[in-house]
């Protein structure tokens, strides 16, 4: 009897983990499907189905052009990433040389920094380069979450390698750029695609300095795109738009987490770095 | 030997331009009369920007600087109490929920899967779509507790100055719970399974064993989620600038810091709040890690 009790609080305290874990996005889907007046009526189930929201979100305005945005720089800023991070990671994880804890630590601080610690710093800069309201802003900027969190997470992946594998190619004379090149990049593979889909996510998301450095619509990537989404006056939320915008946008990382489930929670634990 | 350099030298370079740099720049800029209108030309000031007295022609004195702010003191505030409350809530709640998926049942997989969901949502869209749910007139919240009878009229969640700071908690605890489920759940892990065998041949209690045997074990894999859940927590920003703007009562350091910097033009005043922020960060972490003896390999 007691060990029925307790399979069914057990089974009712899994419901509702499940039930709050996915009921905000549940909702913001069925809102995205209503239109008008329908809008403004609480419903717990979909209740119309209208792609209005959809078509005027990426019509009008410039959403479709900030989702580019937000493409190109969060997939650049992951390429330069695993590029720096891998051969750091080797050196870091392969090479034992004077220094190399202090700058570990230094990597692990640098992820740590609050965003707005530097953002005075970088404004100057970006301003110098000439750079605000570009792209290369925001590239260049989002490096410091990116790299270091890379950096780290590469590392405890090659150091977890076996060093025969290397130890052979180094019999036979390969240099270190071949043996990062000729072993290490196809063992790695699955460590490069989970840290660069965190990295991916990261900048995707990243808001205070996009907030920042851009100053015109066409040049928005989309989170501050989508905070300052406004109707036609400013009393005129349109909660359709933007929930139509929120479920585009979302769509695809959540497809992308449920299918590299067990990489990203490997990878996650492995950085101890919130994403 | 040199080749472990030349791998490192173009990491170490950007990361030294794009954090190192910049960082001594902000320190900088607090200490100069820097403003966004005149860029170019600065003043060192000295402590000017933290505190100082200024001598009315009246002979009154009149306090100015971040440390004479009540704004910024109330910042501060906020970003403790919702720093506190939020890592000790998703600590707890974290604890529970990998608990549930440390044991065996059918569907594991889907219901880890469902609570990454949170976690993957962008936090813009997170405060957007809490914010439709929160709305005082037709959001949800409201319709549910008023149809469970458990309020009499509709609430104003993220614009009252009573509810703001419980509606930034709210959406945080459930974005980031997951985060902490998964950190915590990869400790349970580890814990090996004879342990909990032979506490079961005993007949301990399931909740001693909790206390006395998972958490002990589980401590140091606690602790590392705990510092780096707290340090992401006290430089909170996005969340409270989108879900409750312009709002006194949930300002946290990063948004007072980015307002005076941008929006106020008060561009030197919005850097010592940057460097004050990050002072108080650095050691809130030094003294963690010694009081703690954390050690933050121990996360790998």
């Amino acid at each position: 009897m007691l060990k029925f009790v307790g399979n069914v609080l057990f089974y009712a305290l899994l419901l509702v983990i499940i039930v709050v874990s996915i009921f905000p996005f549940y909702y913001a889907i069925i809102t995205s499907f209503k239109s008008g007046t329908a809008l403004f009526e609480v419903s717990y189930w979909p209740s119309a189905f209208s792609l209005d929201n959809y078509v005027s979100v990426l019509t009008q305005g410039s959403f479709a052009r900030n989702l580019l945005n937000s493409l190109f720089i969060s997939g650049t800023v992951v390429f330069l990433s695993l590029l720096l991070g891998i051969t750091a990671a080797y050196a870091l994880a392969r090479v034992r040389f004077r220094g190399r804890s202090a700058i570990l630590l230094t990597i692990l601080s640098v992820s740590m920094f609050p965003q707005v610690a530097v953002l005075a710093g970088l404004f100057e800069l970006v301003r110098r380069f000439d750079l605000i309201n570009t792209p290369f802003a925001l590239i260049f900027s989002y490096m410091i979450f990116t790299l270091p969190f890379t950096v780290w997470v590469l590392t405890t992946f090659v150091r977890d390698l076996p060093v025969e594998i290397e130890e052979a190619a180094i019999v036979d004379g390969a240099t270190p750029w071949k043996i990062i090149i000729k072993v290490f990049m196809p063992l790695m593979w699955p460590a490069l695609v989970t840290t660069g889909l965190l990295a991916f996510i990261s900048a995707w998301n990243e808001f205070l300095f996009a907030l920042t450095f851009t100053l015109t619509n066409s040049q928005r990537t989309v989170p501050v795109a989508i905070a300052l989404l406004s109707g036609a006056t400013q009393f005129e939320v349109p909660w359709g738009n933007i929930m139509a915008a929120s479920v585009i946008v979302t769509v695809p990382l959540v497809v992308l987490v449920l299918i590299f489930q067990r990489k990203i929670i490997s990878g996650l634990t492995a950085g101890g770095v919130k994403g | 030997m040199r080749s472990a350099w030349m791998f490192l030298t173009p990491m170490i370079l950007v990361l030294a331009a794009v954090a190192g740099w910049p960082l001594l720049r902000t320190i900088y800029f607090g200490f100069t009369n820097t403003s966004l209108s005149d860029f170019e030309n600065q003043q060192w000031v000295g402590f000017d920007n933290y505190f100082s007295v200024l001598t009315l022609p009246s002979g009154k004195e009149v306090y100015d600087g971040l440390f004479a702010d009540p704004v910024w003191w109330a910042a501060v505030w906020n970003t403790i109490r919702f720093t506190v409350i939020s890592v000790f809530c998703e600590t707890v709640f974290g604890l529970v929920v990998a608990l549930v998926l440390n044991a065996s049942f059918k569907g594991r997989g889907l219901v880890r899967a469902a609570i990454l969901i949170p976690w993957a949502i962008p936090t813009i869209v997170s405060a957007k779509m809490w914010a439709w749910m929160l709305n005082d007139q037709f959001g949800i919240i409201n319709d549910i507790l008023l149809r469970l009878h458990l309020i009499s009229a509709k609430i104003a969640w993220t614009a009252d100055p009573d509810t703001a700071m419980a509606a930034v908690l709210m959406v945080d605890i459930w974005k980031t719970t997951p985060f902490m489920a998964l950190l915590i759940l990869a400790g349970l892990q580890m814990v090996p399974n004879d342990i909990y065998e032979a506490a079961r041949i005993d007949g301990v209690n399931p909740i001693k064993v909790f206390w006395k045997v998972t958490l002990p074990l589980i401590r140091p894999a606690l602790m590392v989620a705990v510092i780096f859940r707290a340090l992401d927590a006290f430089r909170i920003f996005d969340l409270i600038y989108v879900l409750t703007p312009n709002n006194v009562q949930t300002k946290s350091m990063s948004v007072y810091a980015k307002e005076n910097l941008f929006d106020f033009d008060r561009f030197a005043l919005g850097s010592a709040a940057s460097t004050a922020l990050f002072v108080i960060l650095a050691t809130f972490t030094i003294l963690y890690m010694w009081l703690g003896r954390v050690d933050l390999s121990g996360g790998r």
